[in-house]
């Protein structure tokens, strides 16, 4: 027993944490933890208490009205029409981004082509994503300019006797903007699924092979179960991120013409820098922070079930 | 959105922050702050060369130039005039004038004026509200109308129209040249609705008539309805190039300067860029048409850049003097000559000797007429071209009549007001 005693490597006495030592680590995060306050908390609460009052800003006294300025705006026929735009211009452009993204990604992955083909398609597919916002919408206003581009192509293919107003008619211009998002965005979806493609391990392939899959088969039962992850959470960042689309649609159509391309980004602008009613542009915010917070909320709830 | 308006907001707390400054120092040295988005326009270092002269004659003022782009300026004001620290003299646009005035952030510069024993009467302008001065427009940029004189020759059209029958007859007869040539350029984009002011309601102007009555909106008069019904008639023409419901005003001159379309109302600003980007483009510039028979005088479309100053400054005496230098015979010429603008005192007179003759052309128009924008000193000023504009467009695309636009247009402009 002594023997054993003696044996024993010596105990290391543990200091007890001292009150001081306890807060190191709360200094360490402290500078980050302040910005995050100064940055994005204060403004946040800031712009809730604003939706409150019956104008800010330009007030130098404002009065609380409770929640007016929220039943203003939910009964504003053209918010409803900026929610539908927004709606529609979300959905359609995340499930494009989607397919389109899933089907380069798909091209870029193969074995039937070189590597040096393939950076060549890769650096062509992933050149949307390189430009900035501004450029995408000048780009695009010059192609889809009446006497632009694409409708010479398109008279001279014989498809119309006249150009189309792409941007100005009542009936294409919310399609026009949504097409120039989707071009603008897949390569993001592109990018996630062909890293997330090429860490599928090859054995998944060669055993659904052996049970007499065929392609479409491996693509529904291999692929599609292996990117799954990948792709909940590209849809959840992308409808986040989509949903609050502004300098785009400002930049090509600014919400015109009428209110037909008028999202919820150009009706709350509105109301801020053109009709100076901060705390209805507040309240507006406000409607999408909780709407953009139901979609957050799913992609932290699937985010924790995969951890 | 929510980070738009966070922005404002932070921008509010942390201009607040900083307001106990009062730019004064232990020397007795005062320094102005001067926010404007003048300097970026103007060639490198003319605006701090003016102010170089403006401290030389005013020992023991020094200018600090807060300069940026327009946008910009205008979101700093904003906040500024909020959390009550905006720069001592601002430069200033005549939209913003009600909002300024109302929020109480803008002095009267009666008062400076009187006190010092100015003479108003060399100011081409001073923007009033309740008998009392907020802005004065340094330098006007006035928008006649560009004439294509080379298309117009091809169309059989001798001379730029004067009248609103022979410019119909004129655009008809442009646009009859090809497929892709246009009559008449109007934009009407709701990102910068500025158009109405410019494009639509100069129509009004320039016949003398007016969209107010005793400062209130009066769209239903028989000068804008005429003017309307005029632009319907253009419209169901054809002669208005295509895709005006979502053009924006460097889109119009673009499509000028391309020649593909003949006629078009702009900023005498852009004579440059055009000469620049179609060296052989044969243009001109003229009065706006008028009624058939109207013989007053023409109001002709401007927009200013305007001076005026805080009313939480320290330094009123001070910025007043920055006011009068700018507004003096010898500023106002050099700075309008830097800016191919028109000046906003009487007696300066710009420099034409190294201009573009079409500016001596312009000037002469300008002097003959008389600088007309009724939109300057409304409330919401943006606001209320943007709503005329929705409902612009939805009587030219054939979904209600002129007349029902109008009283639209007139229920909307009386809410905000």
């Amino acid at each position: 027993m002594n023997t054993l005693l003696k044996d024993a490597p010596p105990r290391i006495r543990q200091p007890r944490p001292t009150f001081k030592r306890s807060l190191i680590p709360y200094a360490y995060i402290s500078p980050t933890a302040a910005l995050l306050l100064v940055l994005m908390m204060l403004p946040i609460i800031l712009v809730i208490g604003y939706s409150f009052f019956d104008n800010v800003i330009v007030n130098k006294n404002p009065e609380f009205v409770g929640l007016a300025n929220y039943v203003e705006i939910l009964t504003d026929g053209v918010f409803a029409q900026a929610l539908g735009n927004t709606l529609y211009f979300t959905f359609v452009s995340v499930g494009a981004h989607l397919v389109l993204g899933l089907s380069f990604a798909m091209l870029l992955n193969t074995r039937l082509l070189s590597s040096l083909s393939k950076a060549l398609f890769r650096a062509i597919y992933v050149m949307p994503w390189l430009f900035t916002v501004a450029i995408i919408a000048v780009l695009w206003r010059l192609l889809l300019n009446p006497n632009g581009v694409i409708n010479y192509v398109i008279i001279t293919l014989g498809l119309s006797d006249t150009g189309i107003e792409w941007l100005s008619s009542r009936d294409t211009a919310l399609i026009a903007v949504t097409f120039i998002n989707i071009w603008a965005g897949y390569p993001f979806f592109m990018v996630s699924l062909l890293a997330g493609l090429q860490g599928i391990p090859r054995d998944l392939y060669e055993a659904a092979t052996v049970d007499g899959a065929n392609p479409i088969q491996q693509f529904i039962h291999v692929t599609l179960p292996q990117l799954k992850p990948i792709i909940i959470s590209m849809a959840m960042l992308d409808l986040i991120w989509t949903s609050q689309q502004f300098a785009l649609i400002w930049m090509t159509t600014g919400g015109g013409p009428i209110n037909d391309t008028e999202m919820l980004s150009t009706f709350t602008y509105k109301a801020a820098f053109s009709s100076y009613e901060f705390s209805q542009a507040s309240a507006s915010a406000v409607i999408v922070l909780l709407l953009s917070m139901v979609l957050a909320f799913f992609y932290v709830c699937h985010q924790k079930s995969r951890d | 959105m929510l980070g738009i308006l966070g922005a404002t907001a932070a921008i509010s707390l942390m201009v607040g922050c900083s307001g106990a400054l009062d730019g004064g120092d232990s020397s007795g040295t005062v320094t102005l702050e001067f926010a404007q988005w003048w300097e970026p326009e103007l060639p490198a270092d003319a605006l701090r060369g003016l102010m170089a002269e403006f401290e030389a004659d005013n020992p023991g003022i020094k200018v600090e130039l807060l300069s940026g782009p327009y946008a910009s300026t205008k979101e700093q004001l904003f906040a500024g005039a909020a959390a009550g620290t905006m720069s001592d003299v601002v430069g200033l646009d005549g939209a913003w004038i009600s909002d300024f005035a109302k929020q109480g952030a803008l002095a009267d510069l009666s008062t400076p004026m009187d006190d010092a024993g100015y003479d108003d009467s060399q100011l081409a302008a001073q923007i009033e509200l309740d008998g009392s001065t907020y802005m004065i427009p340094v330098i006007n940029f006035v928008y006649p109308m560009f004439t294509n004189d080379a298309l117009l020759a091809e169309a059989g059209i001798d001379s730029p129209p004067s009248t609103r029958s022979e410019f119909e007859a004129a655009a008809n007869a442009l646009n009859d040249l090809d497929s892709t040539t246009s009559g008449w350029v109007l934009p009407l984009s709701a990102e910068a609705p500025n158009g109405i002011q410019n494009d639509v309601m100069s129509w009004v102007w320039a016949s003398g008539g007016s969209m107010l009555k005793d400062g209130k909106p009066d769209l239903t008069n028989d000068d804008v309805t005429s003017a309307i019904g005029y632009i319907k008639g253009l419209w169901d023409d054809g002669v208005i190039a295509p895709g005006a419901l979502t053009m924006k005003e460097q889109d119009k001159v673009e499509e000028f300067t391309n020649g593909r379309v003949g006629m078009m109302i702009d900023s005498l600003a852009h004579i440059n860029l055009i000469r620049e980007s179609n060296p052989d483009l044969e243009f001109s510039v003229s009065a706006l048409p008028a009624v058939d028979g109207f013989e007053g005088d023409r109001g002709i479309p401007y927009a200013a850049w305007g001076i005026g100053v805080s009313e939480s400054s320290d330094h009123q005496e001070e910025a007043w003097k920055l006011v009068e230098f700018m507004m003096s015979k010898d500023t106002n010429s050099t700075l309008s000559t830097l800016a191919n603008a028109f000046p906003g005192n009487n007696t300066a007179e710009p420099d034409f000797s190294q201009s573009d003759d079409l500016f001596k052309q312009a000037f002469d128009i300008y002097s003959s007429g008389y600088p007309a924008n009724e939109f300057v000193g409304l409330p919401v000023a943006e606001q209320l071209m943007r709503e005329f504009d929705e409902e612009l467009q939805l009587m030219l695309t054939g979904d209600q009549s002129v007349n029902d636009m109008l009283s639209n247009s007139q229920e909307k402009w009386m809410g905000e007001f």
